[in-house]
């Protein structure tokens, strides 16, 4: 039998129902493991044992009481530390937020909740979901647990770590740029950005507005259907949100016209485009015909994504002024000429960065010539690939164009860094939404497969990740740890 | 003579609304223990979005209609950037029309009076910040300041005039005005404390304009101007330049002073608010809005003046206090005799109370309501009591509140028409008054004189056309 830490989600959901186990050994048992690998990962910002044991108990005597449960039930859900939960602190892995306890819950918690899910703790990321390697925690950076001398990607690293290491069930993360699928594609899990709207933004901490969206990083296709299905909908809270048909899993799969972006193919290294040409045999096998297309205004992605993402950050993050809440600050005198900017100092370097830059951007003389411009390149971008899914069905390419690199690698050379988000950046700018699936190893690291569908054609996604699923056969479990 | 140009910019809150612009905390937050009145949204904690206020959108609909303002399609709303204590976000969700239109009301023309009129710039929707509360002495004694955010996040509507104005007194009757509108529309109640705002501009000779910010009623709006004309005047007097400068009313002192000079130098960096996606109205929003909306003042002045056959005076004191004006209304739907109704509201009613009560909502208190002015009138229009009678009457009700058939039956005040009983006074006045008996045989206006001692005989309850004839008669014998 599997070990028990090894469950899926809805394998979990299953041994609870037919009694083959009790939420509290599942929690204890999970607890453990995170005893266990914890200290190499370190994949929590904060951990609440206390609220996930004493959920077990409702679970339990629900279940011995012939109650009904949620379709989530027992199963443990990792939270990205930028997700607002009521009483729970949620820093965002930033000095700024260190003693921040939000007043209520981001209306996926509150779904998650309602569907019985165990909520364990807060994961790490790159402060305030700037980055890629989770370096820019102000905590301290999460390893890969296939390698832990390797980043886990970012900026949902702490999910990523998480879900592959065995310390939850499965995990929320955002994307704002990639956030969800570079740790996915990195740590092999599979997540997913949602198209923008398909899931409430209600209580996740704000970096870019525009462009982010929550979604579920799993162990299987099917556990991430049923996540993504309780947390999407049109939500009153959220104006940009919508409602959205239920995904379900596959009976059979349809003929799909997928297309492989060679821009990023040509792009990547060796050992990732390989196993792209792998996946595309692999979707020969399944019926599905693979051609190769060409996105012209490709190279506009990254300038236009990092001059609007940093505009918006620059407003968004101007509320943290530790007035209200914040950190313990005891400057001795609350001068008004100096304390902004005093209080401020405590961001750091990368948020200090897009804050700068995001600031200039929208600076007046310069809103036109960066602002504006960028905006306008992102709608050519989001029309040219609205005309490809006229043709195709999926657009595919490696998640990442490298494979998961070391600590220290390129943390000193910002440019350097924000490369490494062109393939990803793409589904955020179009609101379309992109699955990362794990599609082989290179030396021992992890290599992830990018799916892209038309807005709302999750359904496509799914049905494609499915049937990849099940063919290609990939290690669950890191032995390093 | 020197020229002077005066802008305006407006703030009203939408009083109207039962909630804030963005959140369901309560819109009136008077009142209020000092940070009850908020939530997640309105305190901008991390993660909380913007819902938008479909009333505020109506409301503020209704004003660009009436200040003669197109309403574009499409709305959007922006961020204006800028650190403030009061500012929960430090941002404010605004709108701009720098890169193209968003705000609810454009180009508008308002028509102060025959000849004159006033371009509107621009009508916008906004929120409130929160108040700072400094210590007793202000910031300079104690270095302490306080936060109340039960304001923050209620709507503002933002109205901008172009600089058409050339004196105190323009602007004042503008805002009398808009005053009138903002209640006749049920937009703002401009007597609540902070409910209206202003800030002008004011500039002479084609100098630099200066902005006077912090001005916290429109009454106090004329002072500020005038300080800053005589103020400038001096200034070009002694042949100095007016620099562009932005300063502050203080209203115990009445004086402008200069602001710190950070706070002009501001670069809002303004960009379209991402978690409110463009607001589409659709081409009927407004000829809907223009069928439902409440009637505007110079409406219901022309209504008054050929429905009801209203001098223009008449019209004007009651459009001019619109809960009379309201209150005249109520009274025709349970008798309709309007220049009779309106005639005793606009004298001897307002009489009773204007003393005490300055513009307050004083009619929820009365104990007089619209039943007893059309009793009242009935009484009077069935011959039942004379005028002086009615006078008396009025005065009583409005301190016991009984109906005025009550009041004439229990005093016996009903109108003498009998004409014995009414040529017994006469007698008794000829008697009494012979000399005036005299005059009046030479004089015919000493007659008036004779019927006021037959009134008073009677106090005052006889017929008065009975009561000149018999007289008329007894002189002529």
């Amino acid at each position: 039998m599997t070990r028990l830490d090894e469950l899926l989600a809805y394998e979990v959901v299953e041994g609870l129902t037919e009694g083959q186990f009790t939420a509290e050994d599942y929690v204890t048992t999970i607890l453990k493991r995170i005893e266990k690998v914890e200290p190499k990962v370190h994949s929590f910002i904060t951990l609440d044992t206390d609220g996930a044991l004493s959920s077990a108990k409702i679970i339990d005597k629900k279940l011995k009481e012939k109650e009904a449960i949620g379709q989530l039930a027992g199963v443990i859900v990792g939270i990205k530390d930028n997700i607002s939960t009521q009483g729970i602190r949620t820093t965002c892995a930033s000095k700024i937020l260190e003693n921040y306890v939000p007043t209520y819950d981001a209306t996926v918690i509150k779904s998650l909740k309602e569907s019985g899910a165990i909520l364990l703790g807060k994961l790490n990321l790159d402060e305030f979901g700037m980055g890629s390697t989770t370096e820019y925690s102000r905590y301290q950076p999460t390893r890969n647990p296939w390698n832990l001398d390797c980043v886990p990607g970012g900026s949902s690293g702490g999910s990523g770590a998480a879900v592959a290491a065995g310390e939850c069930t499965i995990a929320l993360g955002s994307d704002t740029g990639g956030s969800i699928r570079c740790p996915s594609s990195f740590c092999s899990v599979i997540g997913l950005k949602p198209t923008y709207g398909r899931v409430s933004r209600y209580g996740l901490i704000s970096y870019a507005n525009s462009l982010e969206q929550i979604g579920p990083i799993c162990r299987s296709v099917r556990d991430l259907v049923i996540m993504l299905n309780i947390i999407s909908g049109k939500d009153t809270f959220d104006n940009t949100s919508m409602p959205s048909n239920p995904i379900s899993i596959p009976k059979r799969l349809n003929k799909l016209n997928v297309g492989i972006i060679k821009e990023l193919i040509t792009g990547s290294d060796q050992e990732v485009t390989k196993s792209v040409y792998f996946a595309s045999e692999k979707f020969k096998e399944i019926g599905c015909p693979c051609e190769e297309v060409s996105i012209k205004n490709l190279h506009y992605a990254l300038p236009s994504y990092y001059t609007l993402a940093s505009a918006e950050a620059s407003s968004n993050l101007a509320r943290y002024d530790n007035l209200r809440y914040g950190f313990d600050y005891s400057i001795g005198e609350y001068k008004w000429d100096t304390y902004f900017s005093n209080v401020r100092e405590n961001f750091g370097e990368e948020v200090k960065r897009r804050i700068l830059i995001g600031s200039y951007v929208l600076s007046s003389g310069y809103y036109g010539k960066y602002y504006l411009k960028a905006r306008r390149l992102r709608s050519l971008l989001r029309l040219e690939l609205l005309e490809l899914f006229k043709k195709y069905d999926l657009l595919i390419g490696p998640t990442m164009p490298i494979l998961p690199f070391k600590f220290g690698e390129k943390i000193d050379d910002p440019i350097k860094m924000y490369l490494v988000d062109i393939n990803t950046v793409i589904a955020n700018l179009a609101g379309i939404p992109a699955i990362s699936l794990p599609i082989g190893f290179s030396n021992g690291l992890p290599i992830g497969l990018q799916l892209m569908a038309a807005p709302f054609g999750e359904q496509k996604l799914i049905d494609a990740s499915y049937e990849l699923e099940k063919i290609i056969n990939i290690p669950r479990r890191p032995n390093s740890i | 003579m020197s020229m002077v140009m005066i802008g305006l910019e407006i703030h009203a809150q939408i009083t109207a609304l039962n909630s804030k612009l963005f959140c369901s905390c309560r819109g009136n937050y008077r009142d209020l223990r000092p940070n009850s009145n908020i939530c997640e949204i309105c305190c901008g904690l991390p993660g909380s979005l913007p819902i938008i206020n479909q009333k505020a959108i109506e409301y503020s609909t209704m004003m660009s209609i009436a200040l003669g303002c197109k309403v574009p399609d499409k709305i959007m709303f922006y961020r204006k950037n800028y650190f403030y204590p009061d500012l929960p976000k430090n941002f404010q969700i605004t709108q701009y029309n720098v890169y193209g239109i968003s705000s609810i009301g454009i180009e508008g023309k308002y028509e102060l009076d025959e000849v004159k009129q006033i371009r509107i710039s621009r009508i916008q929707l906004e929120e409130d910040p929160g108040r700072i509360a400094y210590s007793e002495g202000g910031m300079n004694v104690r270095n302490t300041a306080l936060i109340d955010y039960n304001r923050a996040g209620v709507a503002l509507i933002e109205i901008v005039t172009e600089p058409d104005f050339t004196g105190p007194k323009e602007v004042r009757h503008f805002l009398n005005k808009l005053s009138l509108t903002l209640e006749h529309l049920d937009v703002c109640d401009t007597l609540l404390e902070g409910s209206v705002r202003c800030d002008v501009n004011v500039s002479m000779n084609g100098g630099n304009k200066v902005e006077i910010k912090n001005i916290n009623s429109f009454k106090e709006v004329e002072k500020a101007i005038n300080y800053e004309i005589t103020r400038q005047s001096n200034v070009y007097g002694r042949n100095l330049k007016i620099e562009h400068e932005t300063r502050h009313w203080d209203d115990k002192k009445k004086i402008t002073f200069k602001a710190r000079s950070k706070e002009e130098e501001h670069d809002y960096r303004y960009f379209p608010e991402p978690d409110i996606p463009v607001i589409v109205l659709g081409s009927n929003f407004v000829a809907n809005l223009k069928q439902r909306m409440p009637e505007l003042p110079n409406e219901r002045f022309e209504r008054f003046r050929l429905k009801y056959q209203l001098s223009d005076h008449t019209s004007n004191i009651l459009i001019n206090d619109k809960k009379l004006a309201d209150f005249f209304e109520s009274t025709l739907k349970l008798h309709f005799s309007p220049v009779e109704i309106a005639n005793i509201l606009v004298t001897e009613f307002k009489s009773l109370i204007e003393d005490d009560t300055e513009g307050r909502d004083y009619l929820k208190n009365l104990k007089v309501k619209p039943e007893h002015i059309a009793e009242l009138v009935k009484l009077i229009e069935g011959n039942k009591i004379s005028r002086t009678t009615a006078k008396d009457i009025l005065v009583k009700i409005f301190e016991s509140g009984e109906l005025p058939t009550e009041v004439v039956n229990s005093s016996n005040s009903f109108k003498i028409t009998d004409e014995k009983t009414i040529m017994d006074a006469v007698h008794s006045v000829f008697d009494n008054e012979k000399s005036a008996v005299e005059d009046a045989k030479k004089n015919r206006e000493a007659i008036n004189f004779l019927l006021g001692k037959v009134m008073k005989f009677t106090n005052g309850r006889a017929d008065a056309k009975i009561a000149m004839r018999l007289i008329n008669s007894k002189l002529n014998e």
